[in-house]
């Protein structure tokens, strides 16, 4: 079995072992949500306006949550040293693990969201481009998620760091993900965000291992 | 194989040794001792790989192992404090990612290790359900699936028992016979029928200061 | 060159050059920022705009532009830390980050003060202001992360990574909040930013303010890491004979 895919089928197996890692942060994404038109009032056509933004920010907030699951286990129980010890090519292992991760925590709320979109009155015609977003944008926020977490692994009460160290690193994501709405609803074309998106996503792919095996090397020593 | 000069670890503006020189050689076993907190721990996840935080040069068969990494952790088994297996695998699972993240194509030898191991029948309960000395019996069992010539062990016995003990310290032995090397920490008094070489992180830093 | 840059490396060397030269930069600095000071304002003419409301800017617009540039400059020690081991660049690094957080926060208020006479408010959504409140929080992360490690050394290289990771994310973040306010055009596009020509009895202030204001940060930031160099450097023998000397300034 290659190293990717034995990565992978690690992972989704000790996902699926462990399904209150799955299903807090959807909770979590379900919940918050629902606190917004409790806080602003029902006034479908004013949430309809802000739907799009709501849904993006606990999505975000959500998906940074969902990080604990990612590298903690493995250190505590000393496999992260075994993996950097390993003497597979690094680099794919750690996207293999992002990818898993990404399967279980930013899919399932991408899938979610039409649902909470449409209970904010969001409309129709955004639906898709808000889905294009969050497609493309969640795992762009899993793998910044996932250098915050790297970063944070081995301190006792990491706690709330994660999100003052990730939180300002989602801002591009969070303009262009709920710009791409604004821009369908105004009637413009969408494309030219998208690859925007795209293409941060691609970035992403390539620097963000780096950055993690460099900080994981350091939450370790 | 490992050749070590000159080692110096700084932790934290804490000298923990200086001036450690040693070579470790196929069929040896190497036994390092020193009091709490003299930095065993430290020199073995040096020696790892783990730790970059020292002035020095440590080389595999004549390489820099910062420069030659592949082939130092393609060579290198390390088992620490924690047994490093995920609890809620089996162990059967937790074998075949090793096995995998070192390449190996082993997993008709899954059984027999963890057989050899006195773990008949726990292959497919998930790990939180043994006991510590069990889950640290897994750990070891991957020591006979890698093919790594270069052991480097942390306080291997802990949580074993007597015969344990005896079977690791036979295992051990029997890996040196074979052309391997072994390098670990350990409080208890080994009793293998083969010469232990020592370094003494107490004594060298009583040299120093 | 290289020669230099080698010796930049030694902590002996970097605090005995600069004590050297501090009181000529202390000097010039002061003149600078005075001069800049008080022609800006007190002595030039009155927007036709913004009325006497502006000369805030000679503090604002310098330190506004500094907050991107001194990131850039902490990211380039931290790297050369991260990649050469080159421990003086950690210490000036380390300096870097509450001085980089003091010059935004200095930015912002400023602008907040401008806004006041301005617009009538202290905040707004600006693309220059969100953009300069995203740099405060990513400084803040820096220092935040530093101190939350106990082992210094893996701090030091953690905050390393962090600059790394943000220098990068630094120009996507204010292009993504400069796109964010275009689309989100609200009833009035005032930009701190408006430039017209101004003629030079305007701007020229704003020279000696610019090079004033860079010259009292780079000073401070010398200072800091004099401090720092002190103190790692605390069990050395020419740090003792500094503090035997009873000369524990320049």
């Amino acid at each position: 079995m290659t190293i990717i895919a034995a990565t992978v089928r690690r992972e989704l197996l000790i996902a699926f072992r462990s399904p209150g890692d799955i299903i807090n942060p959807l909770m979590f994404f379900i919940i918050a949500v629902t606190l917004f038109p409790l806080g602003v009032g029902a006034d479908t056509e004013f949430l309809s306006r802000i739907a799009s933004g709501i849904i993006w920010v606990t999505a975000l907030l959500a998906v940074m949550l969902s990080m604990d699951s990612l590298f903690r286990a493995d250190y505590e129980d000393g496999s992260l040293e075994q993996l950097l010890l390993s003497p597979q090519p690094l680099y794919f292992i750690i996207l293999a693990k992002l990818g898993s991760h990404w399967l279980v925590s930013g899919l399932p709320i991408v899938i979610l969201a039409p649902v909470l979109a449409s209970m904010l009155a969001l409309p129709s015609e955004a639906m898709l481009p808000l889905l294009a977003g969050l497609l493309i944008g969640t795992p762009i926020l899993t793998m910044i998620g996932a250098v915050g977490m790297a970063l944070t692994v081995g301190l006792s009460r990491s706690g709330l760091l994660l999100a003052v160290l990730v939180l300002p690193l989602y801002v591009p994501v969070l303009v262009f993900g709920t710009g791409t709405v604004s821009m369908a609803l105004g009637g413009l074309g969408i494309s030219g965000l998208l690859a925007l998106l795209g293409a941060m996503l691609v970035m992403a792919i390539c620097l963000a291992p780096l950055a993690i095996l460099a900080a994981l090397r350091i939450s370790v020593s | 194989m490992l050749s070590v000069k000159d080692l110096l670890c700084e932790r934290d503006e804490r000298v923990l040794f200086q001036n450690l020189s040693f070579s470790v050689v196929a069929g040896e076993i190497w036994q390092v001792e020193g009091s709490n907190g003299s930095g065993k721990t430290s020199l073995l996840r040096i020696l790892c790989g783990l730790n970059d935080e020292f002035d020095g040069r440590i080389e595999w068969y004549g390489q820099d192992i910062r420069k030659a990494r592949q082939d130092f952790n393609q060579s290198l088994f390390y088992l620490g404090h924690t047994p490093a297996i995920n609890k809620t695998l089996t162990p059967k699972e937790n074998l075949s990612w090793f096995c995998a993240s070192r390449g190996l194509q082993k997993q008709a030898e899954i059984k027999g290790a963890l057989n050899s191991f006195n773990l008949y029948g726990y292959d497919d309960m998930p790990c939180y359900q043994l006991s510590a000395g069990q889950q640290r019996r897994v750990s070891l069992a991957r020591m006979k699936l890698s093919d790594a010539p270069l052991w480097i062990v942390d306080e291997p016995f802990t949580a074993l028992d007597k015969q344990g003990v005896n079977e690791l310290e036979i295992f051990f032995a029997e890996h040196a016979a074979h052309g391997g090397a072994v390098i670990l920490t350990t409080h208890h008094r080994l009793e293998i029928g083969h010469a232990v070489k020592r370094i003494n992180l107490d004594k060298l830093a009583g040299l120093a200061g | 060159m290289w020669q230099w840059l080698f010796k930049l490396g030694s902590p002996k060397w970097f605090y005995t050059m600069s004590g050297q030269f501090i009181p000529w930069l202390t000097g010039i600095t002061v003149i600078l920022l005075g001069v800049g000071l008080v022609w800006g304002l007190a002595f030039t003419p009155p927007d036709y705009q913004m009325g006497e409301n502006y000369r805030i800017a000679y503090i604002h617009v310098p330190t506004a532009i500094m907050c991107y540039w001194w990131y850039g400059m902490m990211a380039c020690f931290s790297g050369a830390y991260l990649i050469w081991r080159i421990k003086m660049a950690d210490m000036a690094a380390k300096a870097c980050v509450p001085i980089g957080f003091t010059i935004t926060a200095v930015a912002l208020f400023t602008g907040s003060v401008w806004g006041i006479p301005t617009w009538g408010t202290w905040w707004i959504w600006d693309a220059r202001l969100t953009s300069t409140l995203v740099m405060l929080f990513l400084f803040a992360g820096v220092m935040v992360l530093r101190s939350a490690f106990d082992s210094v050394d893996a701090g030091a290289k953690a905050a390393a990574v962090l600059s790394l990771v943000g220098v990068v994310n630094i120009p996507i973040v204010v292009y993504s909040v400069e796109w964010w306010n275009t689309l989100h055009q609200g009833a009035s596009n005032l930009s701190l930013s408006d430039t017209q020509a101004n003629p030079p009895e305007v701007w020229l202030p704003a020279f000696f303010t610019g090079f004033g204001i860079f010259g009292f940060f780079m000073l401070a930031l010398i200072l800091r890491t004099r401090n720092e160099i002190l103190q790692r450097e605390r069990r050395a023998d020419w740090v003792k004979d500094i503090f035997r000397s009873g000369k524990g300034e320049f």
